[in-house]
């Protein structure tokens, strides 16, 4: 048995585009320098040079953020489920899917005659 | 109390109902382990955002920064504009929401309906992108008074002062308290107020999961967490998929007959998680959870039927909390 830990899209480049790798560790912290030793990297991305984890990073043990379980001290176990994920804000994920769903989209609608300033690109 | 002078003074005072078929059975002999339900859904405009949108409104009153005639602007998708809107029309004043130029038909048609402009933003860029965009549009309205949910202090203090105290008033007995995280004002106010008052009591956060499409375009640089989010006031943070949420809404209907949108089947399903967990230990506990809006605005998505894998299917890339 192993620790199965789901890579988003953005660092997806570190695991040869796997989704889905796995690692071995008694702590999340092992298991990143697992990871890191066969995807070169990728542990650089998470965890920041005074060794804590990155602000924008959330990572889930079994669903359960790990900032609340010890970070990367947070004892984990065979068979384990790890989900690494951005942060992104909450009420405004809604922008965030919006924009995902229409990211082919690229032009500004402008409604009641207001200017939308064009800093997107 | 049941009559009051205007909608607006009857925001908030929602009902707590026991959830006496979904609570976990505990074993005989064992300390009971119940779930109880805050019907948000019954404020004015059928969310909890109308608190926050009433404390907000009525603290920039208060600081001179809103008079008769002004104009509110507000980044928001969803509930917030619809109480703002209400809130703006009853107290005289204009509001302008940034959305998303993709977001439900609903939605715009509700905002209009209470009397909103809409000014649709880039759907590129992201969350961060449409903060920005309204931060721009604000910058160059510079009389248009923003109110930024995700950083006024008065979002939060609109929990303190009544989320919080209700549930303290009718769950004496209170052990955890589950909301959903957003701009994370309900867990910040009532979080705090309850873990002045209640020894011992559990903050829990439940955040939606989407289909990975939302995060694909996210930089781990350009992350971006509320200014009202304090970590130290959770205990814990659970993240829930489609497939679970949807799988809680439709139970909460099904069993205990309330009818709510998939963000408050994501918080059920975290306040099963922490119920089952006080049964496995033995353990007495009084679970309150947010039902955080009905399951009106949601219909359209198709997923309160057919299968699982079929309604998470019609929720993908949709904004379902």
């Amino acid at each position: 048995m192993a620790i199965e830990v789901r890579i988003p899209t953005i660092l997806r480049s570190y695991t040869g585009g796997a989704k889905v790798v796995e690692g071995a560790g008694d702590t999340l912290g092992e298991l990143l320098t697992d990871l890191d030793s066969r995807h070169g990297g990728l542990k650089g991305r998470l965890v920041t040079e005074a060794g804590a984890l990155h602000r924008f990073v959330n990572v889930y043990v079994n669903d359960e953020d790990v900032r609340f379980l010890g970070a990367l001290d947070a004892k984990l176990n065979d068979g384990d489920s790890i989900t690494i994920l951005p942060a992104v804000a909450g009420g405004a994920f809604g922008f965030a899917a919006a924009a995902a769903i229409g990211s082919h989209k690229l032009s500004t609608v402008v409604e009641s005659g207001h200017p939308v300033p064009d800093v997107a690109r | 109390m049941a009559r009051y002078d205007s909608l607006l003074d009857a925001c908030g005072g929602t009902p707590l109902v026991g959830l006496p078929r979904l609570s976990p059975t505990a074993p005989e002999g064992a300390p009971p382990v119940r779930l109880w339900a805050k019907l948000e859904d019954r404020n004015p405009t059928g969310s909890i955002k109308d608190r926050a949108a009433l404390f907000m409104v009525r603290a920039a009153e208060e600081a001179g920064q809103l008079r008769p005639g002004d104009t509110i602007l507000e980044p928001t998708s969803g509930n917030t504009g619809i109480s703002l809107a209400m809130v703006a029309k009853l107290r005289g004043y204009r509001l302008v929401c940034v959305m998303p130029e993709n977001v439900s038909t609903e939605r715009v048609q509700l905002l209009r309906m209470y009397g909103a402009e809409i000014i649709f933003s880039p759907a590129a860029g992201g969350s961060n992108q449409a903060v920005a965009t309204a931060k721009q549009i604000a910058a160059e309205h510079p009389d248009w008074v923003m109110l930024y949910q995700y950083g006024n202090e008065a979002n939060a203090r609109a929990h303190y002062e009544t989320t919080g105290p209700e549930l303290l008033h009718d769950l004496p007995t209170i052990t955890h308290f589950v909301a959903g995280l957003g701009t994370t004002g309900t867990l910040m106010g009532t979080g705090r107020y309850l873990r002045e008052k209640v020894e011992g009591v559990q903050v829990v956060a439940a955040e939606p999961r989407y289909g990975e499409l939302v995060y694909g375009l996210r930089n781990i640089d350009e992350g971006y967490v509320p200014e009202l989010y304090d970590a130290t006031v959770l205990s814990r943070r659970f993240s829930v998929g489609t497939r679970d949420a949807v799988l809680r809404t439709r139970q909460l209907v099904e069993v205990e007959g309330i009818f709510a949108g998939f963000s408050t089947g994501a918080i059920l399903h975290a306040a099963l998680a922490v119920a089952h967990e006080a049964v496995r230990a033995g353990r007495r506990a009084d679970v309150a959870f947010v039902v955080a809006d009905g399951g009106w605005k949601y219909l359209s998505t198709g997923a309160y039927g057919g299968t699982l894998a079929d309604a998470e299917e019609a929720l993908d890339g949709q904004l379902w909390a």
